[in-house]
């Protein structure tokens, strides 16, 4: 049913975590739906110099929630918000087609921690 | 024990056929081959055998005679049958189907599909445990009502109803009762004459036989009315050439399960109730799903908080165990078990849920090897969740 990519990365998650001092925290899905997620982010000259997650969910939640601190360490916040669900299904060689939108919302709790970040300091979202 | 091993606790989805009954379907596949509606000599062996079929089904379940086994494709067919055919055949009576929450889809989807065609369905309410609520049954049992479905036992969480209760219920209102008994058979004796079934749906795959063979009981003067047109065979029911190995290869199975239920029976309950022990023992916030004693041989249901099914299932195949969720993420559709849901756990406790059904080969050693591998998943799986309690992570 699943890649070796999501396997590996539901076996090995990278990144797992909290991470106290985050400057940024964004959580979506609900414990309802069955999936939750909360990506925490370390921000220095506009780059993500530490990225870690916590997830409650299926397989594909936990590998998505991997994959994205992978994809994101290291860039720029605007690099950051152009990461799309395509782009962390893709980099998992797929996901299948039931799970491309109940567990595929890594993304967008990137997105939500670091609007979390602008938010804190009183500055605009940059796309 | 190497990842390669092989445990599969997932019995109430699919069960090996017995190799005895394999035996005994061999010859009908090349030698006996002939159509049981041809009057001659090969024609007349295949009757033979699918009387001698019907009559050790029929005894299994206490049957007042062979004539009231009705062979069907398997236990999705014989629900279709028996809700559609009854509420079709009775409308004239009344036009009002009861069934519980917690029937399985095949009853479900038939009763909703009969909303359509002018019948009005009531799903009953069930308690934390999966019995039947009796009052809202006595309740919403008008003068209308020409049947009430109800599962012998649930496949998912294993409760025993009381069916004799229920059928008393039923009858004293002179509705029809069926009982959905695919997981039940086999496992617990059945009588139809002393419990007061009208109709009982029966599967082969879960007594050790064929996949795609079942059988519906009809008791003599039941109002029916047929699902598939044509030869007229199965007493003008269920038309279509009998797949005779299929239905031999049940009957063995029915055979062997009338002899061999006290054993089996004894054997599943020891290692049910051992590995429920080392389930609910493996890590704390963790629970039972339905009764601790009314319940089937082979289920064993539990959920632990803060973490989900299939990422439990997938834990757990890295170990080599085969098993089941009550979680959206196993299914086709989002939505948690519509069993989980109805028994009273909220959407995130039915996610949490874990299925293990046993077979006769399970053995102790398998009990032992998933009750070993359990704490350290629970352990991982609640270290990412956010939602696990800050004193539960080291």
């Amino acid at each position: 049913m699943y890649t070796e990519k999501v396997m590996d990365h539901f076996k090995n998650p990278r990144n797992m975590g909290e991470i106290p001092d985050a400057d940024g925290v964004g959580t979506v899905g609900n414990p309802v739906c069955g999936d939750l997620m909360t990506i925490y982010i370390k921000v220095k000259d506009n780059r993500l110099i530490d990225i870690k997650f916590k997830t409650f969910g299926c397989g594909s939640a936990i590998a998505t929630s991997s994959m994205i601190t992978e994809l994101a360490k290291g860039k720029t916040l605007e690099e950051a918000m152009k990461i799309t669900r395509g782009d962390v299904a893709d980099s998992l060689g797929g996901l299948p087609p039931v799970k491309m939108h109940c567990s595929n919302l890594a993304a967008d709790a990137l997105h939500a921690a670091i609007e979390d970040y602008y938010k804190r300091r009183g500055e605009e979202v940059k796309k | 024990m190497s990842a390669t091993k092989r445990i599969y606790m997932d019995h109430s989805s699919g069960k090996p056929v017995d190799e005895r009954v394999v035996e005994a379907m061999l010859p009908y596949m090349q030698k006996s081959y002939g159509n049981p509606s041809s009057l001659h000599g090969m024609g007349q062996e295949a009757r033979k055998a699918l009387d001698e079929a019907r009559a050790k089904i029929a005894e299994l379940i206490n049957a007042e005679k062979k004539e009231t086994i009705v062979f069907t494709s398997g236990a999705t067919e014989s629900n279709n049958l028996a809700i559609k055919g009854v509420a079709y055949r009775n409308k004239d009576k009344g036009t009002r189907i009861l069934a519980s929450r917690i029937e399985h889809m095949s009853v479900i989807n038939s009763c909703k599909y009969l909303t359509t065609k002018g019948f009005e369905t009531l799903f009953l309410p069930v308690d934390s445990y999966g019995f039947l609520d009796l009052e809202a049954l006595e309740e919403k049992l008008a003068e209308n009502t020409v049947l009430v479905s109800v599962a012998y036992a649930n496949g998912e969480i294993g409760t025993i109803q009381s069916i004799g209760e229920i059928s008393k219920i039923v009858h004293s209102r002179k509705a029809y009762l069926h009982v959905d008994a695919t997981a039940a058979c086999g496992q617990i004796p059945i009588d139809v004459k002393i419990e007061g079934i009208d109709l009982l749906t029966i599967s082969s795959n879960d007594m050790y036989g064929p996949k795609g063979t079942g059988a519906l009981y009809v008791k003599d003067g039941t109002r029916l009315e047929p699902l598939l047109h044509g030869g007229g065979q199965e007493k003008g029911l269920r038309s279509g050439t009998e797949n005779i190995p299929a239905i031999v290869g049940f009957g063995k199975a029915a055979e062997l399960t009338k002899k061999e239920m006290p054993t089996r029976a004894e054997h599943l309950t020891r290692l049910r109730d051992k590995l429920i022990k080392g389930l609910l023992e493996a890590a704390p916030y963790s629970f039972l799903n339905g009764h601790p004693t009314r319940r089937l041989p082979d289920n064993v249901s539990v959920r632990y908080s803060f973490i989900e099914g299939e990422s439990m299932l997938l834990s757990l195949e890295m170990e080599g165990v085969f098993a089941s969720s009550g979680s959206a993420c196993t299914a086709k559709t989002l939505e948690p078990s519509h069993v989980l849901l109805a028994i009273g756990l909220k959407h995130e406790e039915a996610h949490g849920s874990l299925m293990f059904t046993l077979g006769k080969q399970s053995t102790e050693e398998e009990v032992n090897h998933v009750v070993a591998v359990m704490p350290s998943i629970v352990k991982r799986l609640r270290a990412m969740s956010p939602l696990t309690p800050k004193e539960l992570v080291d």
